[in-house]
């Protein structure tokens, strides 16, 4: 069988997925990045090449996420995308006729307008991560709440208390304040949800015309307290695939289809690569006063690659 | 005196020949940089916009240096980046730094003391009207020649066959310009300069898109400010015009030239004009981008900045009425460039994708 494979390293979370020929998901792997992408993307790619065995033949590979670039030289990419284009993509495969898409990831959120199956607007929150899967981890573990039970704590609430919802540590400092006063902790969880929905409309939102079907994916949709926040502001109910918490992945092998239907062939290393050894370091370069720091990227003791230069000295090709 | 100025792109050339032919001391401000920020971030207010803290980095460092003499221009208006000089002084001072800052107000606003500081200048230089007059005139044809090198490599940069060719061509033909002294020398310098980018290897079968960037003056000049945002752009392969250069209101030829043309077609959108700052050029240059067929606009706006915030929750209409696609970055003191390479690919593929479909509609006409 012809698999194409989509790896997509974001700052928490890496996904990897290989998808067969109609679209479908065949094997999938949710790992936490723990800030090791290059170990992180072996460890995931060696684990699903043992699931699916001699059974799928990779006919190509794309990779999207903030490791992008770093990660096409690893697993030998035939397409790098960035996650936006990457989410859309697989969103408008899974429910057709799409015409918003919220994401909300690991320290990104994004809100993507298709119209007709193009993009044909985006946001995504740049100065602040208030609202993100991180932010989400970290009060459910100060509220000692495993994240997978959280959403299931807010659904239980009946008066929701109103919480900042502006900036992460405002929301962090109002909560533990209705926390001492004794509002119970369902209500504070719920009041919560809606605190970082409303956040979200207000500054990715801002000014964009939400149309459904509404699709919401990212690793956050599994939060059915946030599910229910977005369906009571909206006024709708927003649609999350199966696979919500793979989509940037699913987009990247589905670009990858794509872009080999045309080349005819692969730059795939294998899944075998978890003996090889893969190692950057960095130098300052003082050719000139902009004191770029260059990437140097090997591959068992091999230079293959520099980055991180403005002027293109010491870049050898990335991409 | 020691004279230093703020660092705003490529104009530090001009204004270095300018001090140094008025007859005093010239102290180079430096491009900012990491330490810059540092120091910025360090002793100005907070909530300070991040044209502010760059700017107070700035200054700390060229005093480092041992600048006497800071000239910046003040300002009037909503925007309260008419009075960072006084606080900037006020900082200074606190600090213990012996630092004079003079600010050109416009001259609109307070003539004579746009003149009393003018003549100041020319005293302590010791030259005559004439001269002065003449020295200034040559740091203007400097100015323009600069803005002409650099508007050219902008064009030239989608087309590049390799990566990085048109920005060493463009750091050779600033240098040309560095060295000229006197009109005729600046003249032949410009052409020398527009050569060497022209002679740049490029593929003329690519079909670039093009994008308009607008937004807060200070973060639109200086590409340390905004992670150089043209040449990333025309590395993606698109070519950018601003709508700040600061010699783009003499030229016929720019798109966005004479204030007046900005504030007119904007004003179905913001009546009350003044809302301080770049604000209402923002909407205006954005429609005016539409009218002349570009692809998209960046608006680039510091974290905070309330002209900018305005603008930014009128741009969603002038979007729709004039079908443009708007992208807003604003900027911080991030110097992480991986998010917004992410935004600029993502608008980049947005463009594309909406071109292609164009196409097609007209085809199918």
């Amino acid at each position: 069988m012809i698999g194409y494979l989509g790896v997509d390293v974001g700052s928490v979370s890496t996904n990897v997925v290989i998808i067969d020929e109609k679209g479908e998901v065949i094997a999938s792997r949710y790992l936490r990045t723990n800030g090791k992408p290059i170990e992180t993307v072996q460890k995931g790619l060696y684990s699903v090449g043992e699931e699916v065995g001699d059974k799928v033949q990779i006919a190509g590979v794309g990779t999207t996420g903030s490791a992008r670039y770093l990660v096409s030289m690893i697993v030998g990419a035939d397409i790098v995308k960035n996650e936006i284009t990457a989410h859309a993509v697989a969103a408008s495969n899974v429910v057709k006729g799409v015409q918003t898409i919220i994401e909300i990831g690991g320290q990104d959120s994004k809100i993507i307008i298709l119209r007709n199956g193009v993009v044909t607007d985006f946001a995504m929150n740049t100065v602040c991560a208030a609202g993100t899967g991180s932010f989400l981890d970290q009060q459910a573990n100060r509220l000692c709440i495993p994240i997978e039970e959280f959403g299931d704590y807010a659904l239980k609430a009946k008066n929701p208390v109103r919480i900042a919802g502006r900036c992460a540590v405002f929301a962090e400092s109002d909560m533990i304040h209705k926390q001492q006063l004794g509002y119970n902790i369902e209500d504070i969880i719920a009041g919560l949800c809606e605190a970082l929905v409303r956040n979200y409309m207000n500054n990715v939102g801002k000014g964009k015309e939400i149309l459904p079907p509404v699709v919401f994916q990212g690793g956050v949709a599994a939060n059915k307290g946030l599910v229910a926040a977005f369906n009571k502001y909206l006024g709708l109910e927003v649609i999350v695939p199966k696979e919500h918490g793979v989509m940037g992945a699913i987009g990247a092998a589905l670009l990858a289809r794509e872009a080999t239907k045309k080349t005819g062939q692969t730059n795939f290393k294998g899944f075998n690569i978890k003996d090889i050894s893969f190692k950057t370091d960095s130098f300052e370069c003082n050719g000139c006063s902009n004191a770029c720091e260059v990437v140097q990227f090997y591959e068992n003791d091999e230079l293959i690659a520099r980055w991180g230069d403005r002027c293109g000295k010491w870049e050898m090709s990335t991409r | 005196m020691k004279i230093s100025f703020p660092h705003m792109g490529h104009s530090y050339i001009a204004f270095k020949w300018l001090v140094e032919n008025i007859g005093h001391e010239c102290i180079v401000p430096p491009e900012p940089s990491k330490r810059t920020l540092d120091l910025g971030v360090r002793y100005a207010p907070e909530f300070a916009c991040i044209p502010f803290k760059i700017l107070m980095g700035t200054y700390l460092e060229v005093a480092e240096k041992g600048a006497e003499v800071i000239i910046t221009s003040g300002g009037m208006g909503p925007c309260r980046a008419g009075y960072y000089w006084v606080m900037h002084q006020y900082i200074l001072n606190e600090l213990g730094k012996d630092l004079e800052i003079i600010a050109f107000e416009p001259p609109l606003c307070d003539l004579k003391d746009f003149w009393r500081k003018l003549h100041r200048l020319r005293k302590s230089g010791g030259l005559s009207v004439r001269e002065f007059i003449q020295v200034i005139k040559t740091a203007w044809e400097k100015i323009k020649a600069i803005d002409d090198i650099e508007m050219r490599s902008h064009e030239v940069r989608p087309y590049e066959i390799n990566r990085g060719d048109t920005t060493r061509a463009l750091w050779k033909a600033l240098d040309m310009i560095d060295k000229a002294n006197s009109v005729k020398e600046i003249e032949e310098a410009r052409q020398e300069g527009l050569k060497v980018i022209n002679q740049v290897p490029q593929d003329l079968s690519r079909n670039p898109l093009k994008v308009g960037i607008v937004g807060e003056i200070y973060v639109v000049l200086e590409p340390a400010a905004n992670h150089y945002i043209q040449i990333m752009l025309g590395e993606m392969g698109v070519q950018t015009d601003r709508s700040i250069y600061l010699t783009s209101y003499t030229r016929e030829s720019a798109i966005i030239n004479r204030e007046e043309d900005i504030f007119a077609v904007a004003r179905p959108y913001i009546k009350e004009a003044p809302i301080g700052g770049h604000g209402v050029n923002s909407i205006g240059e954005t429609i005016l981008y539409a009218k002349h067929g570009f692809d998209g606009v960046v608006q680039l706006a510091p974290f905070a900045c309330i002209p900018e915030i305005v603008a930014k929750s009128i741009l969603p209409k002038v979007s729709r009425d004039y079908d443009i696609p708007v992208l807003t970055l604003f900027i911080d003191e991030q110097t992480g460039k991986a998010g917004v390479q992410t935004r600029l690919e993502a608008f980049v593929d947005l463009l594309e994708k909406r071109r292609e479909s164009k196409k097609r509609e007209r085809l199918v006409v």
